[in-house]
C-alpha cells in the first residue's frame, strides 16, 4: 500500500485520465435519480394519459439518462472533442424513428384499408 | 490498460475550450482525445455502437406498435402483482429499476474509491453492484417464468397485439444479457482489485501487461450503460 501515501500526495499528475470528485457528489446524484424513477413511477400509479404522460415519461427519461452520463460516466469532465465524438451520432436514431413513423402510418392505414380485422 | 508509453503526461497542458478546442484536437495531427486513454475511447465507441443496437430494437418496437391495428397489451397490467391482496401495477419493475439504479451509485463509488487506491472499498463496492446486478437478473428470470406460464410467447400472447411476446423477449433479454455479462466482468476485476494486481503491476492473464486501476472506470462505463439502456426500455417499454 506504499503506492496509496505517493498517489494521495501528487495528484495532480494524474489528473489528466483519472476522476477526483466527492463522494457526497455520487450520493446527491444518486439520490436525484431515485426521486426521478419514483416519478415516472407515479406517472403510471396515477394513469396520467395523453400528452401529460408522454411528456412526463420523455422528460423524466432524458433527465435520468443526462444525470447518468454527465456525472456517473463522467461525460461532463471528458474534452468536447470525446463528448461530441460520442454524443452526437446517437442524433442519427432520431431520423430513424421519424422515417419509421411514417412508415408505420403507412402499413397501418393499408391494414386498416385492407384487412377487415386487421392482425 | 493502454501501455504505458502513450500516457499523455509529454502534452502540453493548455488545451483551448470549446469549438476551437474541438478543432485544435481533431486537426492535431496526433490522437483526438486528449484526455481519454484508449481504452476508454474504445469502451465510449463501444457503447455507442451498442446504443444503436438497443436503437433498432426500441425502433422495431416502435414500428410494431404503430403499425398493429389489435390493442397493444398493457404493460402496467401486465406486469402488475398481487401482494396480500394488493394489487399493485408495475411494481416488479419498479424494484428492478430501482436496484439497478442502486448498483450504478455503488459503481461509481467503487470507481472513485479505485482511483484512490482504496482496494478494499474498491472490490467490496463492486462485489456489492455484482450482486444488484444479480439480483435483477434474478427478477428478470422470475418476470420471465411469470409471463410465460401466463401463456406469452413470441407468437402470441392472451393480452392484445401478436407482437408483443417477441418483442419483449428480445428487448429484455437482450438487456439481461448485457446484465449478466456486466456481471461477470465485475466479479472478474473486483478478483484483481483484491489481490492487489495494479498496486503490485502483476501481468494480465491474456495480454500480460500490467492493468492500472483504470480498468474500474471501464468497467464502470459498460455498468452505466446498461442502466442507462434500462432507463429508456423502462420509460418506452414499460410505462408508454
Amino acid at each position: 500500500m506504499s503506492h496509496s501515501a505517493t498517489a494521495s500526495a501528487t495528484p495532480a499528475p494524474s489528473h489528466d485520465e483519472s476522476q477526483q470528485h466527492p463522494i457526497r457528489l455520487y450520493l446527491v446524484v444518486w439520490t436525484w435519480l431515485f426521486i426521478l424513477s419514483v416519478g415516472s413511477y407515479m406517472v403510471d400509479i396515477l394513469q396520467f394519459q395523453g400528452l401529460l404522460r408522454w411528456g412526463l415519461i420523455i422528460a423524466l427519461m432524458l433527465l435520468k439518462a443526462g444525470l447518468i452520463v454527465s456525472i456517473f460516466m463522467h461525460m461532463r469532465w471528458e474534452r468536447l472533442a470525446l463528448s461530441y465524438a460520442i454524443l452526437v451520432p446517437p442524433v442519427l436514431i432520431l431520423v430513424f424513428v421519424a422515417l419509421m413513423a411514417l412508415e408505420a402510418n403507412y402499413t397501418q392505414l393499408t391494414r386498416v384499408l385492407f384487412l377487415n380485422s386487421g392482425t | 490498460m493502454s501501455d504505458p508509453a502513450v500516457t499523455p503526461s509529454r502534452e502540453p497542458t493548455a488545451r483551448l475550450p470549446g469549438w476551437r478546442g474541438i478543432a485544435a484536437d481533431w486537426s492535431s495531427d496526433q490522437r483526438s482525445f486528449k484526455t481519454a486513454s484508449w481504452g476508454k475511447v474504445m469502451m465510449w465507441v463501444f457503447l455507442l455502437s451498442d446504443t444503436f443496437i438497443f436503437g433498432c430494437f426500441l425502433l422495431s418496437y416502435m414500428t410494431a406498435r404503430m403499425s398493429t391495428t389489435v390493442t397493444w397489451p398493457n404493460a402496467s397490467e401486465v406486469f402488475s402483482l398481487e401482494i396480500a391482496g394488493h394489487h399493485m401495477p408495475l411494481l416488479l419493475i419498479a424494484i428492478m429499476t430501482f436496484v439497478l439504479i442502486t448498483s450504478s451509485g455503488t459503481m461509481a463509488m467503487a470507481v472513485n474509491y479505485g482511483y484512490r487506491r482504496d482496494r478494499k472499498k474498491t472490490a467490496i463496492l463492486m462485489l456489492l453492484t455484482a450482486a444488484f446486478g444479480a439480483m435483477f437478473v434474478g427478477m428478470q428470470a422470475f418476470e420471465w417464468s411469470k409471463l410465460i406460464s401466463e401463456g406469452v410467447r413470441p407468437w402470441e400472447n392472451p393480452f392484445g397485439a401478436q407482437q408483443f411476446g417477441a418483442i419483449f423477449f428480445m428487448i429484455t433479454g437482450f438487456h439481461g444479457t448485457h446484465v449478466t455479462i456486466g456481471v461477470i466482468f465485475l466479479l472478474i476485476v473486483a478478483r484483481k482489485v483484491w489481490r492487489g494486481d495494479f498496486d503490485t503491476g502483476r501481468p494480465g492473464f491474456f495480454t500480460a501487461r500490467k492493468g492500472r486501476y483504470e480498468i474500474v472506470e471501464i468497467t464502470g462505463l459498460y455498468w452505466h450503460f446498461v442502466d442507462l439502456v434500462w432507463v429508456f426500455i423502462f420509460a418506452f417499454f414499460y410505462l408508454w
